[in-house]
């Protein structure tokens, strides 16, 4: 009985840590070559989520397979979250490349609260039904009551998205661009990298998975509403800089590590703090290890 | 010359295409969120098209704007780079001219004294609530605006001091008074204890850690009911005795106003005297080049502890008086979005700059309240302003200006000890 | 001759990286010793270990003031050794650019202050005399540099030249028996270069201090230094006056290498 409850315990974490894992990938690429905290990056997950809930919510009503729904939701998710993301930078990022580090923050934390409240004005303060669009598999009958199917897809995307990402930044041409320009800007602009479209490119991509995440959590836990960005991105933020951000393995390695600690924390210890505990985390490892389990550390140049 | 030539380049035929394109983007790009209400419970949908079209008009006006100032920004850090003197706009020649500020503090002087007998209560009240914002930004101010530190939890030490002065009078009666300065001083020990820990880090690290201390704080008010009453809050709190009397409602809105006039004041002079001494350099330096700073034997953990504590005091005081005013509190007062809102009055205002801490903190606060419209919008505005205001103006609507010393020339120096 | 800075097998590694390996120096009172070397070699890591940015890894580092105090400063942070008496300028300038050139050099004062929170706030004799004294001797030391035009310019307004000065000015501000500058002369025209080399020797002269610094203009380096001292990959590699350094085959051959035989 109590090994099963631990293993309720273990999938939970895992389902957090996958769905940390594809916002907090974002977090980190951008991190890595911009040295930014894209603080609104939470925002475009819940954009991804809205976006899926909106296409998905069109369909059910036109009585198409959830199967079906899923895929076009998800597809639509990405596009739009792109081009917020896309958009996000150029507006608030783009101009402030040479500005100290703080005012981009600073311009990082008002898009955040626009976007917010920009979905709060445009649809509903309150929370939003998500339609169940994974269908359960019949596979999974025997283990039902502790691993749900889209608990089960939750990993299998998530494991195909760190994997097709490695192999992007592996072996294209952007990927070496994208590299380059994360370990010497100026550097890779001399060699002919063009710059602006790396930067945007890795906003592009970030904000996919984050959309991709978006679609899952929602149609998993089945509600969502226009603040659940924050949270999220606050605790994906904190299993990149576990994992030493600008570290892509790092980003997963780390959201795993917080989705178990959380999940176990709630389980075995108090659920009232569960949040506290996220954020005691945050504190302990930034203070503590600010470099991250596989980061690299910084120094300022004298 | 120049001025033709932009103009030109404002409304030629290239740049209404860009606006065009801009605008179709943004009429795709808030499409689904803006058009499209699906209503899943009821099996509804509701499609707004005429949204579409205010966003397709505003998008195509607004990009003109948008190019005209980032032309005009480039243009002007161009100027700036080859410029001798240090620019300064109309505004900040109009304050430093005795012959306008003099009369302009006057005026100001006169109006906040006689405002409680011109205007009704409600009026009051919501000076009342600027003016605390306005001791609690200049607070911010010495953290942010001169150290160079970004606080994302600085609305804690406010939620310290009115948890203090709240709990002080629910179990042992403590009046206002003993726990104003109480709240302060607890507000400059928590600056030390959740500051000493987090100094070294870097400035975007160290935004998220007291963003995380700020939530912690947060969070335990909310589920530690023994302790705190949890978020249901505390309610009757007592508004501030004058000499031992009750006073009537009325009059004790007054009173309270007058208190917030006279802290702020006091807060404005001991900010001045801070900025303007060792500490106060030092603050400025750090912000500016931390191991130079070093380099010139100044303790940086010090310094910025410094600054983080004296920060603190003020909103632990301005959370005292928060309280005392509202006369109820709960944890929900106390998100990061509170902290956001005061980082954005330092922002608009000007960071460093007194005054302009000073006006926008006024302007937030007050513009909600008197445009209803506008009140709805207001976040949304808010986080606009604080994209805006780093792009297009980092230094605030009153940027700060370096004291001036002058020097009669060498015969009076060296006759001096 | 008495020591004001002794290093005694002084080593600092980066990961497996000898940075520094076992090296030695000595300044004496009012000498001016320069540090040269190709680049890389170490130079800027010495200075960093001496002035407590980087904490050696091993060997020490002593400082023995006018009075005759001795103290040894591994591991000290660098606010504590500039207030004991070394300061030191940047390779990359470092100056507080939005701040006057008056107030740059009133922080460099801020290590011989007193005034605390308290003082500041309540703004008693005390503190004000001590913020007029401050006043007047940062005014006085810009006006030995030749900076007093600028007072209230921002440092960065400055002329390159200017800036340059202005470091050394700040630097001097705050009392030090010992002045490191990391290659004051870089960027400068022939000119610049040439008022440069007056200042650091009047500097010597009047102030009664010692100088150690980095340099890569050979003829200000020989024109300026009582002993030069070399060092390639970590190591000492040469010690003498002028004269018998640029005469020394090793480093003729380490440092100025191929460029004599071209």
């Amino acid at each position: 009985m109590d090994l099963e409850y631990f293993f309720e315990l273990f999938l939970g974490g895992l389902t957090r840590g996958s769905i940390y894992a594809l916002i907090a990938l974002g977090y980190t690429m951008v991190y890595g070559i911009v040295e930014l905290i894209n603080f609104a990056h939470g925002e475009i997950y819940m954009i991804g989520a809205f976006t899926g809930l909106i296409v998905a919510g069109l369909l059910t009503l036109l009585g198409w397979p959830a199967l079906a729904i899923l895929v076009i939701a998800s597809i639509a998710a990405m596009i739009y979250s792109c081009a917020y993301g896309w958009t996000m930078e150029k507006i608030a990022y783009k101009p402030l490349r040479k500005a100290p580090r703080l005012s981009a923050l600073i311009s990082a934390i008002g898009m955040s609260l626009f976007l917010q409240n920009y979905v709060l004005l445009a649809q509903t303060p309150d929370f939003l039904p998500f339609p169940n669009l994974i269908p359960e598999f019949d596979f999974l009958e025997p283990i039902e009551h502790i691993a749900r199917s889209s608990e089960i897809l939750i990993y299998a995307v998530t494991a195909v998205v760190m994997v097709t990402l490695t192999l992007l930044i592996k072996f294209t041409r952007m990927g070496k661009a994208m590299r380059a320009t994360s370990q010497d800007r100026e550097m890779a602009m001399l060699v002919g990298v063009n710059v602006n479209r790396v930067i945007s490119m890795t906003f592009i991509l970030g904000s996919a998975t984050a959309a991709l995440g978006g679609v899952l959590i929602a149609s998993h836990i089945g509600q969502i509403n226009y603040y659940i960005g924050f949270l999220a991105g606050i605790k994906a933020f904190v299993a990149a800089v576990l994992g030493g951000i600008g570290s892509m393995p790092g980003a997963v390695i780390g959201s795993l590590v917080l989705g178990w600690s959380e999940s176990f924390f709630t389980g075995y210890i108090s659920s009232d703090y569960e949040d506290v505990f996220a954020f005691l985390f945050l504190v302990v490892i930034l203070i503590f290890r600010p470099s991250g389990i596989l980061g690299r550390k910084e120094s300022d140049k004298v | 010359m120049s001025e033709i030539s932009e103009h030109k380049i404002l409304f030629g035929w290239e740049e209404i295409k860009k606006s065009l394109l801009t605008c179709i983007w943004f009429m795709f790009l808030t499409f689904p969120i803006m058009v499209i209400q699906v209503n899943t419970i009821h099996r509804t949908v509701e499609w707004r098209w005429e949204r579409l079209f205010f966003v397709g008009a505003g998008a195509f006006l607004l990009s003109f704007l948008w190019r005209y100032m980032i032309r005009r920004k480039e243009a002007g850090i161009k100027r700036e780079e080859t410029a001798q003197n240090t620019h300064q706009d109309l505004l900040q020649r109009l304050l430093s001219n005795p012959r306008f500020s003099r009369p302009a503090l006057a005026v100001a002087v006169l109006f906040f004294l006689t405002f409680p007998l011109v205007f009704s209560l409600y009026q009051i009240d919501i000076m009342t609530t600027a003016l605390i914002y306005v001791v609690v930004a200049l607070g911010l101010n010495i953290v942010v605006g001169l150290a160079g530190l970004l606080d994302l939890g600085y609305v804690a030490f406010f939620a310290v001091g009115a948890y203090t002065y709240a709990l002080l009078n629910v179990h042992f009666q403590l009046g206002f008074w003993i726990c104003l300065p109480i709240g302060g001083a607890l507000g400059f020990l928590f600056g030390v204890l959740l500051g000493f820990p987090v100094l070294r880090l870097r400035g975007d690290y160290l935004a998220i850690v007291t963003l995380g201390f700020g939530e912690i704080i947060r969070l335990v008010l909310e589920n530690w009911n023994e302790f705190s009453f949890g978020p249901s809050g505390i309610a009757n709190i007592p508004r501030p005795g004058f000499m031992g009397m009750d006073l009537a409602l009325h009059q004790n809105h007054t009173y309270i106003y007058y208190l917030m006039v006279g802290l702020t004041v006091f807060t404005i002079f001991v900010v001045r005297r801070l900025q303007d001494s060792r500490i106060g350099r030092a603050w400025t330096a750090l912000r500016e080049d931390e191991i130079a700073c070093q380099a010139m034997g100044i303790n940086k953990t010090r310094t910025k502890l410094s600054a983080f504590a004296i920060g603190a005091t003020w909103a632990g005081m301005g959370g005292v008086v928060f309280a005392a005013k509202t006369t109820f509190i709960n944890p929900a007062s106390f998100t990061i979005w509170e902290s956001v809102i005061i980082l954005c009055c330092v922002v608009l205002g000007g960071m460093g700059s007194i005054i302009g801490v000073v006006a926008g903190a006024l302007v937030l606060k007050l513009l909600p309240e008197y445009f209803r419209a506008f009140s709805e919008y207001r976040m949304l505005v808010f986080g606009t302003v604080l994209v805006l205001m780093m792009v297009f103006r980092p230094s605030g609507l009153i940027s700060s200006v370096r004291r001036v010393y002058r020097f009669e020339g060498r015969n009076k120096l060296e006759g001096q000890p | 001759m008495k020591a004001v800075l002794t290093v005694t097998q002084l080593t600092k590694t980066f990961g497996g990286l000898h940075a520094l390996d076992g090296v030695d120096l000595t300044i004496g009172r009012n000498e001016i010793v320069a540090l040269i070397g190709p680049n890389g070699a170490g130079k800027t890591t010495l200075f960093n270990c001496l002035t407590g940015v980087y904490i050696p890894t091993g060997g020490s580092v002593e400082i023995t003031s006018p009075e005759g105090h001795t103290t040894r400063l591994n591991g000290l942070k660098p606010d504590k050794v500039t207030s004991l008496g070394m300061a030191r300028t940047f390779q990359n300038i470092r100056l507080f650019q939005n701040m006057t050139v008056l107030e740059n050099v009133m922080i460099g004062r801020h290590c011989r202050m007193h005034a605390g929170i308290p003082g500041a706030i309540l703004r008693n004799a005390r503190t004000r005399r001590e913020e007029k004294a401050v006043i007047d001797d940062s005014y006085r030391i810009l006006e030995n540099f030749q900076l007093d035009r600028y007072v209230n310019e921002f440092a960065k307004n400055l002329p390159y030249g200017a800036q340059r000065r202005l470091e050394i000015a700040r630097a001097m501000a705050t009392e030090p028996f010992l002045l490191l500058l990391d290659e004051p002369a870089a960027g400068m025209n022939a000119q610049e270069t040439k008022d440069l080399d007056d200042l650091i020797v009047r500097l010597r002269n009047k102030e009664e201090i010692s100088i150690l610094l980095i340099e890569h203009d050979m003829k200000l380096v020989t024109s300026l230094s009582d002993r030069i001292f070399v060092v390639d990959y970590g190591r000492k590699i040469a010690e003498g006056t002028p004269a018998e350094v640029c005469c020394n085959p090793v480093v003729i051959k380490a440092y100025l290498g191929e460029e004599i035989d071209a």
